[in-house]
């Protein structure tokens, strides 16, 4: 039994290799885009509209809705990162279900490279909205004494974000194959499903704490009038 | 390890070439056909709303002309109804008058027949009653009517000698014009005589009068001098009995059952 997809190396030459992961995830890419452009290349702009098209405007209204009742004042500016992140770790658990398929969430370097891509995003969006000073100057705040702590939440929920998803995805793959050697069929189908409602609140958690980072380190200013929200509490969510 | 460092770059590269791949074909386009679809709803929206404006408007306009409609007919129809009253009072004026007239003339045709009438009557009755008078004498009394009528003629002078005619008598006497005695019928020698005496022994008139028959007249004699006259006719009594006819007619009709109401003849008296 492997741990972690990365385990089952597929192709390697050298220190390049192509193992379940990234296989995988290559396979998720092109079920994703292949989707998206099948449906987008003959999308109706008038009333009537496919019922996939359909599909997709409510999963991307849903997303952009969902970012900006976080807080975000342009919600267009992060739905291709956020949406993104939602839709990747969401479809690798939604496969869950098809045999001999194992999830590339369920691999830490996969995580770690998501939380990476948030830990590098956050300052990025941060430094875009309010420039690189302002957004520096917000780990010194209220005091300098506060500098090394707000660096080590930084790494801290980024680490987070990466052991959290790591451990919800290989848990419910570990306990399915487990069951599958002790019991019959009942519990496993009954755990597959839980875990597939897992996959998708762990989907939902990955890309809401990621916009919430995102939300903090773009509100560094002084907040508009009536858009108040909890930077410090939301920053400092695991 | 768990974490295998060139999985986390690889994983890096391919989410940021899936980031890139959504947004071209998932995010933008669909994004894009939803700002196009509420572009156009809200220009269908503002059509929409310009159309309602401007169906109002016209709605307004309508309400308007319907109204200067509702109150050009309603003059019409009070200056039609006015012009109707008029007329309608005009005609009625105008039949009440014909009506007024026809009644005048109708009023006037009958009193011409009732007047016609009442002088038929009386020449037929003056007619019948002189000859039932005449045959009634002859048959009792063996006497003539006409010697009848001036021995009463004779009376008459007699009795006006004594009464208020002497004036007129007075009158006779000194009157230049001849004296005329006109009878309806032609006198005898002896009535002619009886006459003579009367009025030369009984008034004093010495003048010979003149005799003359009046065809008009039924029966009766009379003497006349310039335009003045003194005699006896059975037209008096005939005019006592028109009167007394005309009264009856007047008379408003009796309930049924009373007494039919009778002809009272008044006649006068040989003095009166």
């Amino acid at each position: 039994m492997h741990l972690s997809p990365d385990d089952i190396i597929l192709w390697q030459f050298g220190l390049f290799k192509i193992n379940a992961t990234i296989a995988f995830t290559w396979a998720l890419m092109a079920v994703l885009t292949v989707g998206a452009w099948a449906v987008t290349r003959r999308l109706s702009r008038g009333l009537a509209r496919s019922r996939w098209q359909n599909l997709l405007e409510i999963i991307v209204t849903g997303i952009e809705t969902q970012i900006a009742d976080i807080g975000l004042v342009a919600p267009r500016n992060y739905v291709g990162f956020l949406g993104t992140l939602f839709l990747f770790v969401a479809t690798a658990s939604l496969f869950t279900i098809v045999p001999g398929y194992e999830p590339p969430t369920g691999s830490l370097s996969t995580t770690t490279a998501l939380a990476l891509a948030v830990f590098v995003a956050v300052p990025m969006f941060g430094i875009a909205e309010c420039g690189l000073r302002e957004y520096l100057a917000a780990y010194v705040k209220p005091t300098v004494i506060m500098l090394p702590f707000n660096i080590i939440s930084e790494l801290s929920r980024t680490l987070a974000l990466a052991a959290r998803l790591f451990g919800n995805m290989m848990s419910g793959t570990m306990i399915l194959a487990i069951l599958l050697t002790i019991t019959p069929f009942i519990f496993p189908i009954m755990l597959s499903a839980l875990g597939l409602l897992t996959g998708m609140v762990q989907a939902y958690i990955f890309s809401v704490l990621a916009a919430v980072y995102i939300a903090a380190a773009t509100r560094i200013r002084p907040p508009l009038p009536g858009g108040a929200a909890a930077d410090t509490a939301s920053a400092n969510t695991p | 390890m768990l974490i295998d460092w060139f999985t986390v770059v690889a994983q890096l590269l391919n989410f940021l070439i899936l980031v890139w791949l959504l947004k071209r074909f998932l995010y933008q386009p669909v994004l894009d056909a939803i700002d196009a679809r509420e572009q156009r709803i809200a220009k269908e929206l503002a059509q929409a709303d310009a159309t309602r404006d401007a169906a109002q408007a016209e709605q307004t306009h309508f309400r308007e002309q319907q109204a200067a409609l509702d109150a050009q007919r309603e003059a019409l129809l009070a200056t039609a109804t006015a012009e109707a009253d008029a007329e309608g009072k005009r005609l009625i004026e105008a039949a009440r008058q014909r009506a007024t007239e026809l009644e005048a003339h109708q009023t006037q045709r009958l009193a011409t027949q009732a007047t016609a009438l009442r002088q038929a009557l009386a020449e037929r009755t003056q007619h019948e009653v002189f000859a039932v008078c005449r045959k009634a004498l002859g048959d009792l009394a063996d006497a003539g009517l006409e010697s009848r009528m001036v021995a009463t003629f004779v009376r008459r002078l007699q009795a006006a000698r004594a009464a208020d005619e002497a004036t007129l008598l007075a009158d006779f006497k000194a009157s230049a014009a001849p004296l005329v005695v006109r009878s309806a019928f032609a006198l005898s020698d002896a009535d002619r005589a009886a006459v003579q005496a009367a009025l030369k022994d009984d008034l004093g008139i010495a003048q010979a009068p003149q005799f003359e028959i009046a065809s008009d007249r039924v029966a009766g004699i009379e003497i006349a001098s310039a335009g003045q006259t003194l005699g006896w006719s059975i037209a008096d009594y005939l005019d006592a009995l028109q009167a007394s006819v005309s009264e009856l007619l007047a008379a408003p009709a009796p309930p049924a059952g009373e007494a039919k109401p009778s002809i009272k003849l008044k006649v006068p008296t040989d003095a009166g």
